[in-house]
Formats: C-alpha cells, sequence, structure tokens
C-alpha cells in the first residue's frame, strides 16, 4: 500500500479506543415501551398521523414529513399509541414523542423480514427516492438530514460521485465498522441503489486504516459491482466530515456555505446506505439501527441493533450495567457526542453509540490564559483560527466574526482537544455562530 | 440507574498537551545551553541563572499576591522559562543587583503589567535584556573570555565579543580579512568557545536544544528557518558584494545571539504570530533587521533588537496573514454526461 490518502488542513489523532471492534452485532430485546419523538430529522419536525389509543403495527406510519425538509417516522413497535408527551431524548432538547407501550409482534404489510440478499436493480432514480422517502430514512452519521432530499441534485448542479462514508472516525464508535463486516453485501447493493437514484458511474467508499478487515471484505465484494471503488485512508480526526473525506479521496474543496454537490459529489454514510438497502429492497422503514455502547469502565462493550425509542438504559443494562464510576453518559462519540440528561431518553434515528465516560473524565479542567501558542489554529480541519473566533464571540464581536468565517466551523472539537490552557474553544465558537446564523437570517 | 451525570458540550475528551508541560519542555530544551555556559563560565554561570530563575518566580509570585491580589500561576512554568532566558542573555560577571533588576523588569514591567501570561506584546526576557543594556550599558559589554574548568572557577578576564570587535575594527579602518585571524575559528564559534552572553555562545548546544523543540512540537520550523535563511541570504549577498567590509555569512550564524533568538526567544508563543505564513514573515523581518543593526546600526548586535521591533507588529501580522482557509480550492467538476 502506498502513502494513504488523508485531508490536508488540520487535524488530530486521539486514542482510538474501539473496544467493541471485535464484538458481533447482537439484536436486542424490544423493550415493554418506546417513546419515539416526531422530529427526529433536521429540518422541519413531523406531523403525527395517529391518535392516542391507537393500535399501530410494527413498520406503520406514525408521523408523516411536513415540509421538503422533514422525514417520515414509523412506529418501531407493534402496540398502542398510549400517549404524546413531551420527553427529552437524546439531542437534549424537549420534543414531542409518541409512547407506545408494546403489545404482540405484528407487522405492517409487505415488509420482508428475511435474510435474503435481494440485488434487483431495475428501477428508476425516482422510484428509489419515493421508496426512500416513504422510509424515513436520514442521515445515520449523526446529522439526521433527510436522505431523500440529498438524492434529489438541485437544478443546474451535477452529481458525479456518490461517496460513501465509511469513516468511522469518532474514537470509540463501532457501529459502521461492524455494520461493513456484517452486512456487506447488503451495503454494496444499497451503493448500486444510490447510484441509481443519483445517476452517477462512480462510488467511492473511504474506510480509515485502522480497520483492515472491513478494508479488505469490502474491497473483495466490490469486484463484483461495476464502478464503485474502496480506498484506504490514514487515520485521522475529523475524516468523517463530508467536506474533510471528499477533500482526502478526490483533493477537491467544497466551498464556504455551499453543499458537496458543489463539487459533484453526495455522501452517505454506510449506516444510511444499509437502510437504503432495507427500504427499497425489503420495504422495510427505518424503525431500528445499530447503536455501539461502549466505555472504558463498561463491562462487556458492544453493538446492538435495537428499535428506534429504545431507552438507552436497556442497552446500558445489556451492556453489564451502568459502572459504579460512571461520570458520563454521551449520545454519540467523545469529540461530538452530546451529554445525556439521565439515561431514560430514546435512542433515536442519530445515535450511533452510547459512551459512558468515568468520573475522571467526566468534569472539564480549569482554564488557563491562552498562550498564543497556535496549536488550535495548526489542528483546524477548516482554516479557521479559533482562539480568535472564541475571543470575539466572548466579547459579542460577532459583525467581525461573520468575517472571520465562524460559519464555516463544523464544531469537530479539534481545537479545544488540543487547546494545551484547556479553553472552552468550541463553547465559545457555538455561540459564536448561534449569534451569526440570527444576524444572517434577520438579514435574509 | 440514577446518578449525578456531568452535562457539559463537546469534546469530552482532551489531548495530553498543557500549558506546564510546554514550558517545561521550553526548560528541558535550554539545558544543553546551561551545561555549556556553567562549562565555560564557571560558578558565576550558576550564580546568575540561579538568581534570575528565583527572582522570577519571587516577582511573578509577589505581584500577584500582592499586587494583582488574583490567582497564583508561577506553578504554569512561563515565569520560570523567562528566569533562564534573562539569565541566558546576560554576561555571567553580571552583579548580582543588576540580574535582580532584569528580573523585575522582566516580571513587572515587560509581563504583569500587560496582564500577565498570553497577555504581554513583548518578550520578556529581551525586553529585560535591552533594559539592562541602556542602563548598565558597560556592565553588559563586559564579557568573560570562556575558559574550560576547572582554571576559572572564580575569576575569568574579559574581552570583546567577534561582533564588537570586528565593529571596533572597521571603525578603525579595518577590513574584515585583516581581522579575521584574531577571531574564534568556526569550530570555536559553534562550540561557544567565544566572548558573549552566557546562553548565546555555543551554537551546538542551542540548535541541540532547538531540535528538542521541534521534535516535542512546541515550536515550528518557520520561525528559526526563516530568521537563519534571511541572515545567510542577506549577510551573504553583502558579503559577495564587499568582503573587505563585510563579514561572511557563517560568521553571522554563528555569532551574537542569533542562534538563541532564533530558537528560544523569537520563538515565544506569546510574542510570535499565529499562522505559518506570518511567522515567516516575522522570521524574515527579525532576519534583516538583525543584519541591517548589525552593519550598519550603533550597536554591534542587533538580534534582541530586531526581535523586538518584530514583536511589536505581531498584532498587525496576525490581521494581515490568515491561515489558508478550506473551500478556496474547489477542484474541477468534469461533467460525466
Amino acid at each position: 500500500m502506498g502513502i494513504l490518502k488523508t485531508f490536508v488542513l488540520g487535524g488530530v489523532h486521539p486514542e482510538e479506543n474501539k473496544l467493541s471492534a471485535g464484538v458481533a452485532i447482537q439484536e436486542l430485546a424490544v423493550p415493554e415501551q418506546v417513546a419515539v419523538p416526531f422530529g427526529q430529522n433536521l429540518g422541519a419536525p413531523s406531523k403525527p398521523v395517529v391518535k392516542r389509543g391507537e393500535k399501530v403495527k410494527a413498520g406503520q406510519l406514525i408521523a408523516e414529513a411536513s415540509s421538503f425538509i422533514s422525514a417520515n417516522v414509523h412506529s418501531p413497535v407493534s402496540g398502542t399509541i398510549f400517549k404524546i408527551d413531551n420527553v427529552v431524548d437524546a439531542s437534549g432538547y424537549r420534543r414531542p414523542c409518541f409512547i407506545i407501550k408494546v403489545e404482540g409482534n405484528d407487522w405492517d404489510e409487505g415488509i420482508d423480514l428475511t435474510e435474503k440478499l435481494i440485488t434487483k436493480e431495475d428501477y428508476t432514480p425516482q422510484e428509489i427516492i419515493e421508496k426512500v422517502k416513504k422510509a424515513g430514512i436520514v442521515g445515520m452519521g449523526g446529522a439526521t438530514f433527510p436522505t431523500h432530499v440529498k438524492l434529489m441534485v438541485p437544478p443546474g448542479k451535477t452529481a458525479e460521485y456518490l461517496i460513501i462514508n465509511g469513516v468511522e472516525c469518532e474514537p470509540y464508535l463501532t457501529s459502521d465498522h461492524r455494520l461493513m463486516l456484517e452486512k456487506g453485501d447488503e451495503i454494496l447493493v444499497g451503493i448500486r441503489l444510490l447510484m441509481i437514484a443519483l445517476g452517477v458511474e462512480k462510488a467511492m467508499i473511504g474506510i480509515e486504516n485502522n480497520k483492515p478487515d472491513a478494508l479488505k471484505h469490502l474491497t473483495t465484494l466490490a469486484e463484483k459491482y461495476k464502478g464503485i471503488s474502496v480506498h484506504a485512508l490514514k487515520v485521522k480526526y475529523p475524516q468523517g466530515g463530508e467536506k474533510q473525506l471528499i477533500k482526502a479521496l478526490l483533493n477537491r474543496e467544497v466551498p464556504s456555505g455551499k453543499l458537496p454537490v458543489e463539487v459533484g459529489c453526495v455522501v452517505q454514510n454506510v449506516g444510511t446506505v444499509f437502510a437504503v438497502y432495507e427500504a427499497v429492497q425489503k420495504n422495510k422503514p427505518l424503525i431500528d439501527r445499530v447503536v455501539t455502547v461502549t466505555g472504558k469502565g463498561v463491562k462487556a462493550p458492544s453493538n446492538f441493533k435495537v428499535r428506534i425509542g429504545t431507552p438507552v438504559k436497556d442497552l446500558i443494562e445489556a451492556a453489564g450495567g451502568l459502572p459504579e464510576s460512571t461520570g458520563k453518559i454521551l449520545n454519540g462519540g467523545p469529540m461530538m457526542g452530546k451529554a445525556l440528561l439521565n439515561p431514560d431518553v430514546p435512542i433515536v434515528k442519530g445515535s450511533s453509540g452510547i459512551l459512558i465516560l468515568e468520573n475522571k473524565m467526566a468534569s472539564r479542567p480549569t482554564e488557563n490564559p491562552c498562550i498564543r501558542c497556535s496549536k488550535c489554529t495548526n489542528v483546524c480541519p477548516m482554516g479557521l483560527e479559533p482562539y480568535l473566533l472564541s475571543r470575539l464571540a466572548r466579547t459579542s464581536h460577532f459583525a467581525e466574526a461573520e468575517k472571520e468565517k465562524v460559519m464555516d466551523c463544523i464544531e469537530c472539537g479539534s481545537c479545544q482537544y488540543t487547546c494545551p490552557a484547556d479553553i472552552p474553544l468550541l463553547d465559545y465558537l457555538r455561540l459564536g455562530k448561534a449569534k451569526v446564523g440570527e444576524i444572517i437570517r434577520k438579514r435574509n | 440507574m440514577n446518578k449525578m451525570l456531568t452535562v457539559s458540550g463537546s469534546p469530552h475528551i482532551h489531548g495530553d498537551e498543557s500549558t506546564k508541560k510546554i514550558m517545561l519542555g521550553v526548560v528541558y530544551a535550554m539545558i544543553p545551553a546551561m551545561l555549556v555556559s556553567i562549562y565555560f563560565f564557571g560558578l558565576n554561570a550558576v550564580r546568575v541563572l540561579l538568581l534570575s530563575a528565583l527572582a522570577c518566580l519571587l516577582f511573578e509570585w509577589a505581584i500577584q499576591k500582592y499586587i494583582l491580589k488574583g490567582p497564583l500561576t508561577i506553578k504554569d512554568g512561563s515565569a520560570l522559562v523567562t528566569g533562564v532566558l534573562l539569565a541566558f542573555n546576560v554576561p555571567s560577571n553580571l552583579p548580582s543587583w543588576m540580574v535582580i533588576i532584569g528580573a523585575l523588569v522582566a516580571i513587572g514591567i515587560a509581563k504583569m503589567s500587560f496582564g500577565g501570561l498570553g497577555k504581554n506584546v513583548f518578550n520578556p526576557a529581551l525586553v529585560a535584556r535591552v533594559f539592562l543594556l541602556i542602563s548598565f550599558p558597560v556592565a553588559m559589554t563586559t564579557w568573560p573570555i570562556p575558559k574550560v574548568l576547572p582554571a576559572n572557577l572564580a575569576d575569568t578576564i574579559t574581552g570583546a565579543t567577534p561582533l564588537g570587535y570586528i565593529k571596533e575594527g572597521l571603525r578603525a579602518g579595518h577590513t574584515i580579512p585583516q581581522m579575521m585571524p584574531h577571531l574564534p575559528t568556526y569550530m570555536q564559534e559553534l562550540m561557544g568557545q567565544m566572548g558573549g552572553s552566557m546562553g548565546e555562545v555555543s551554537a551546538i548546544a542551542i540548535i541541540l536544544g532547538g531540535a528538542f523543540l521541534l521534535w516535542k512540537k512546541i515550536i515550528t520550523w518557520e520561525i528559526p528557518v526563516s530568521i537563519l535563511v534571511t541572515v545567510f541570504l542577506f549577510s551573504g549577498l553583502l558579503w559577495f558584494i564587499n568582503p573587505m567590509r563585510y563579514a561572511d555569512p557563517f560568521f553571522q550564524l554563528l555569532t551574537g545571539g542569533l542562534m538563541l533568538g532564533a530558537f528560544f526567544m523569537a520563538t515565544d508563543m506569546v510574542t510570535s504570530p499565529m499562522t505559518r505564513n506570518g511567522k515567516l514573515i516575522f522570521g524574515f523581518g527579525i532576519g534583516l533587521l538583525t543584519i541591517l543593526i548589525r552593519v550598519w546600526g550603533a550597536y554591534p548586535e542587533g538580534v534582541s533588537f530586531a526581535i523586538l521591533l518584530m514583536n511589536a507588529v505581531v498584532p498587525l501580522i496576525n490581521r494581515g496573514f490568515k491561515p489558508r482557509r478550506f473551500g478556496k480550492k474547489p477542484g474541477v467538476v468534469t461533467v460525466s454526461k
């Protein structure tokens, strides 16, 4: 293997800690009750189509997309809508939720629950996009952007490459890794379907070099398909960021404020690709996903296939229980994950992992004065100056922060991870982004 | 399963960098030059090193405790770095009370009056060096000739630095080739057998420390390399034009405080630019000013002045030289259908 591809600007390499990489995906038992938020996607929340007391089957539509950038929600279980209530979900926000009491195991009609691989390809792009839309698929890497919207290339733009994100650059997380190993065939069929939907001839799968088994497996499988290539990438965070991945694979840079399609690319995460396969070939809506449960104090770090709406505590219980030393529970990885208020919150479409951090890692060290070491600037993958942006945000100089491109920040956290003075740089950058976003919205 | 959980924004892990680690790294990097100064200048070097370091720590502690009444930060190691650097920048026979005044200027005026660590515009040790040079010109330019232990445990004879020697010589009408036989050889200059401030004499010890700083990623290559390359090229050009009047570029690289300045003084994080291009310009400016001052200025040595002058324009450099933003190189989209 020659020199591994990677992105150029910045980046860090935290300890990988992929504790659950060798553990096969296990199906978690359906809980007694699930809580399914309507608004699991980026964009407008969905609109409920069932009422309290109604009986629902697994896979039945319970809330529909309310606008262009919105996604359907399906019942992950069969049972009764017990109530519709506001619940804090894994995103940390209080959102309207269906609380469903599980009864029996009835499935909506037409859903194929067998493991049989279906490789049928004679679909029109519209048919595929329609099925993806119907199935309520959103970006499963965590951003939860409705997938069907990404498949509709805006007029005047051309998609040339489908980029498949198998990077999983977040430390600890292994759900994409396991999926690539165990559902490789399905993922490749899913990629073919997405290529048809987008009308592209070429697809590239990017996988970091710390997953040699997945690289080898998918490379072998990809030989059977035309136009799909697999690429080993040097391990560097945040390579799973869309812009960084495109840069690594094609040396193209998505311009500031633009989407990947600007440089002819559409990026999809491997988890999303698997969901597309299930939606198109099996008529199965997005009602379950693979979630890594991990952490240094966790007895049995695992990868579970769980229904959406399952309480996080059920997953933790299945991985050996909440360790005594627990200080923080994260939805996602240690670099970009969100800290949970309690373990009762439900798993959502965007939950790729539950990471349990020990007490000693939970609290932040005290902030020291900036020594202007420029390490934050050196590691920023977007070429920004976090020391400057955080100071501008702290002192409410938002117009200047906008000029200094605060909106380009992808919130990867590399700056704060590196800062020797332990300054909470990303907190201030988020503040700057929120305020500048407000200013931009008012202006337009 | 109900526990008190910590909730905070991402990222939730931190690398192993810390201010203290960086400062201690700089102290470790100064060990070779410290050993060389003790080897050449004897117990006097130990006296100045200890005095300067202790005085800097004491002043930082006292100012924070009794004047600023804020948090005490002497444990972060920055005052220790300033203390050792100040010692490196003075002759080993400088009277103790002058060393203490230097420490007060470095910590009290150059660092604390700007707001403490991270806020100062000028390199504290250099401010102190220049303050001492202007206030006590004789004491600050009376250089002990480095000898070897144990002959010089107490006393040393004094002489001029190579730069001072040629400055005087040129004024008296001598040419460079006439003076060269009376100066230390390149090898002696490399090892440190010449007059000068106690930490600046040995290029080899400083390069060793500099290599450690680069290896530990405490400094980056841009500033030292741009300074040394600029000095080499600019002095080389002058030497090429008139070798009678201008010293050769190797002489310029190996004498005075150039190496110490390039690796330890100009690279001070607080007072140097934040981006690669900014650092290159900063180093270029220091190299240029150093030779201008050495050749045409009133003082034989120009590194300290050059660094301080460039320190003053760092905020401007930071405004003018931004990092390369992502998205500037879109790449061509070839339409395949």
